[in-house]
């Protein structure tokens, strides 16, 4: 006579129960403990250090260009080496190739999905990567012969087992680092399509990354819906530090021109600076009258300023040193989804859900 | 959005409220567009512009809707008459605007009054008589039993509840099927629902591994990194174009490509501005095209070039195709590393063995520590030395400084918007023609021209001022 199985499964599944618990325990215990240790070496504020520093006078940015060619919302855009044309993507699955100062589309390519995430320019200038809903990463070579299809030479280069949220060249056409929703983050190589190394630790999809500006070059940071940004090491898949101060899904990520520190810009209508050697939140950029979430931000040249992209369809400007903000932009008739400074820093770029781009100097 | 919604509905710090008359009954707990705008400003400390904006989303999203015209969603800065949306009625509740609620709202207006409904709303209710005939009875059942119920009311209640009901069905069944407000809120959805934390024991594994190494790491006191910033900021600002603005002028302002023509990759003389970059870190100079041929002419004179070969080399190795990485470490190994090799650098012994075994099975990275150590010694070592060098120097002194471009003499003539080669054309180029400068011949003529332009209007514009001696016309 066997005994029923029911007791054994209720044990185990007990067991279980019991490590669970125990691991969060020592997880939560570990995190106060390093809190404990951030606080120890905080000893001013960053608006107290920039008291001396003289503040901004009147801000006047104006829409330059208006980019209207996209038949849906655009989703994400970047700029090419030359600081003129850029690369857009939008929900109907077309990626655009723009000379945007004389407004001039160069390339149309349709993808077979809709939603495109995710879209960036190669730093030769010779090709754009996209992806989206196709859980994919594919990279298409730019011909400028008008009756070659750039569909046809496609390349499928990233596999991910949800949607692509954000894909960015390292330093070279080679290699290609992507996030996606599937909560992890991977590099691969463009020529074979091989994973080069994955990236595991966020509890939830992640929005966005960005590549340090460092002069080893070898770490990014990703944000996602677990409301952490974590910093990884490109060799070895870890994660070197991770931040947890956001309320909510962090959208964007910015370093700083120095590869010291990035923003973050979240739903929580918040953008915060964190430091990497002092390794905390050390400031935030919020206003009461600020109520919706931020899609997306970026630094100017010097880092003096950071723009942000809003979901109620506005830009502000903040000043990063004395955490004021400087201007608020209007312009786009929904939401901003995407934004990015020129490379040499000479104006930015906005999509948004209004089918439009614009470049703001 | 709730949060600004709920303190305006404070008893003592929210909008004063008064009865408003809607033709001739008298509505209670009303306010006018004027008095929300006035509020926010009052209350966020903004301008009116930015009121009236914040303003305009919380009408757009329901929170508040107009009693006169409740199709127009905008929020007037008049006397117009608004009312808050009960919680009931709230987005962020999330009632599922059901069809089958939908009906009963059609229904009920419908027998109410005949031809009440609009076009849409009649196309709709056809519609749905088609699709949820089944529970039609239990539709117009229902609509007749909430609006004998409603009879029982008060007039002012009975106005009061229906705009409540006609603005939330506004914003759920938009007349025109704006697709943008429905998908943001499904989207909006479907983001909240990632937001579940996972409680895997993998995760939770991977998160206490992260943490004790976080506790072991160094960090630096706030005061010297938050210095940094402060420091970095200053450096650079005047490098900012949208601070300090550029010379000649900001190409996307004053549609002149002169300020790229004169900062391409590859330039004859480069600006000051440029050159001064050089100065500021290692990185910079190495980066920039022009700031890397100097350094290597310098190392040269040094006889220690083969270190940025082999950083150079090491670069390639990293970040080149997969395929070849085998055939460049090797070739790497014979000219740098090599006992009695042509261009040998100078390692220390630990990082030469580790190096030497790593390339028995060479992979990408191999190089990294050999790389590094080679970059910091041009980095303590050369870098200094070159920035006191008389080659930096003249590089410096012979820099161009453009005249700011004031405005156009003709300010009704609009600049004509030349476009550049593509990239992708560039290189094809390169790959045909050997030596070609990238860019620089297409774009020649064009810019040749509009900088003699330039030259002429700010000479006659700018009263007594010679130009420059670090004249752009130096070829």
């Amino acid at each position: 006579m066997r005994s029923p199985p029911i007791p054994e499964m209720a044990t185990q599944e007990v067991q279980l129960n019991e490590t669970l618990a125990h691991l969060k325990t020592e997880s939560e215990t570990l995190k106060s403990k390093l809190e404990e240790e951030r606080a120890k070496l905080h000893d001013v504020e960053l608006h107290q250090v920039a008291e001396k520093v003289e503040g901004l006078g009147q801000f006047v940015m104006k829409t330059r260009r208006t980019l209207k060619g996209h038949g849906n919302k655009v989703l994400c855009m970047d700029w090419c080496k030359d600081k003129r044309r850029i690369v857009s993507s939008s929900q109907d699955g077309k990626v655009i190739v723009w000379d945007a100062f004389t407004t001039n589309k160069e390339h149309a390519v349709t993808m077979p999905c809709t939603w495109v995430m995710a879209c960036a320019y190669a730093p030769s200038g010779c090709a754009v990567a996209c992806g989206g809903l196709d859980n994919k990463c594919s990279v298409y070579p730019l011909s400028l012969d008008k009756n070659e299809n750039l569909a046809a030479k496609k390349k499928s280069v990233a596999m991910h087992t949800n949607y692509l949220s954000a894909c960015s060249f390292t330093n070279s056409d080679m290699q290609i680092l992507t996030s996606s929703g599937d909560g992890t983050c991977a590099l691969w190589d463009v020529e074979s399509g091989q994973l080069l190394q994955s990236f595991h630790g966020h509890a939830a999809d992640v929005l966005c990354l960005d590549l340090a500006p460092s002069e080893t070059g070898n770490t990014f940071v990703s944000g996602g819906c677990d409301k952490k940004a974590n910093v990884w090491d490109m060799r070895s898949g870890q994660c070197i530090q991770s931040f947890e101060t956001h309320e909510s899904d962090i959208n964007s990520v910015r370093y700083y021109p120095s590869g010291d520190a990035f923003a973050s810009g979240s739903d929580d209508a918040t953008c915060r600076l964190y430091d990497l050697r002092a390794d905390r939140e050390v400031a935030i950029y919020s206003k009461e009258s600020i109520i919706f979430g931020v899609s997306s931000v970026d630094f100017s040249l010097s880092g003096r300023l950071l723009f942000g992209g809003y979901n109620d369809y506005t830009i502000n400007v903040w000043d990063v040193l004395k955490g004021t903000r400087v201007s608020i932009l209007f312009g786009h008739e929904n939401r901003v989804s995407t934004l990015r400074v020129s490379p040499d820093g000479t104006a930015f770029c906005t999509g948004s859900w209004d089918h439009t781009l614009r470049i703001w100097a | 959005m709730e949060k600004v919604i709920v303190a305006m509905q404070d008893p003592d710090m929210g909008m004063k409220m008064r009865n408003q008359r809607l033709l001739i009954t008298v509505i209670p707990h009303a306010m006018t567009g004027r008095d929300v705008i006035d509020w926010l400003i009052q209350k966020y400390n903004i301008c009116e512009e930015e009121a009236l904006h914040v303003g305009g989303m919380l009408v757009r999203y329901g929170y508040i809707y107009p009693l006169k015209e409740p199709r127009s969603l905008v929020l007037r800065a008049d006397e117009t008459p608004y009312r808050f949306q009960t919680p009931y009625f709230w987005t962020s509740t999330r009632w599922p605007a059901s069809e089958l609620d939908y009906a009963i709202y059609l229904a009920k207006k419908n027998i109410r009054k005949q031809g009440e409904l609009m076009e849409y709303e009649k196309e709709r209710y056809s519609l749905l008589h088609k699709r949820i005939n089944h529970t039609w009875d239990f539709v117009v059942m229902q609509a007749r039993e909430q609006l004998r119920a409603s009879k029982q009311r008060r007039k002012a209640d009975r106005i009061v509840l229906e705009c409540q009901e006609q603005a939330y069905w506004l914003i759920n069944r938009p007349p025109v099927r704006s697709l943008t407000l429905h998908y943001s809120l499904t989207l909006c959805v479907c983001v909240c629902v990632c937001v579940c934390v996972c409680t895997c024991v993998f995760c939770l594994c991977l998160q206490i591994e992260s943490c004790r190494r976080a506790l072991g790491r160094n960090r630096v006191k706030s005061s010297i990194c938050l210095e940094g910033f402060v420091k970095f900021s200053e450096q650079y600002q005047n490098h900012d174009p949208i601070m300090q603005g550029c010379l000649p002028s900001n190409p996307w302002i004053s549609d002149d490509t002169a300020h790229w023509t004169m900062n391409s990759e590859i330039v004859p003389v480069p600006t000051r501005l440029r050159v001064e970059r050089w100065s500021f870190s290692f990185m910079e100079l190495l980066n920039d095209p022009i700031g890397r041929r100097e350094f290597m002419t310098y190392l040269e004179k040094e006889f220690s070039a083969e270190n940025l070969c082999f950083w150079q080399a090491c670069e390639d190795i990293r970040h080149g195709e997969s395929s070849k990485i085998i055939q460049k470490v090797e070739d790497v190994y014979k000219n740098f590393l090599a006992p009695g090799a042509a261009r040998w650098v100078n390692i220390d012994s630990k990082t030469m063995d580790k190096t030497l075994e790593g390339i028995k099975h060479p992979h990408r990275f191999v190089m990294d520590d050999a790389q590094l150590h080679i970059y910091f010694l041009m980095k303590k070592d050369s870098y200094p030395r070159y920035l006191k060098s008389d080659l930096y120097k003249n590089m410096l002194a012979k820099a161009i400084v453009p005249q700011e471009t004031k405005k156009s003499v003709f300010p009704f003539m609009r600049r004509q918007r030349h476009s550049s080669p593509s990239p992708a054309q560039a290189v094809t180029q390169v790959t045909e023609e050997d030596g070609r400068a990238m860019g620089a011949g297409k774009a020649g003529t064009n810019s040749e021209f509009s900088l003699f332009i330039l030259f002429i209007s700010s000479h006659i514009s700018s009263t007594g001022r010679a130009p420059s001696s670090g004249c752009m016309w130096s070829k």
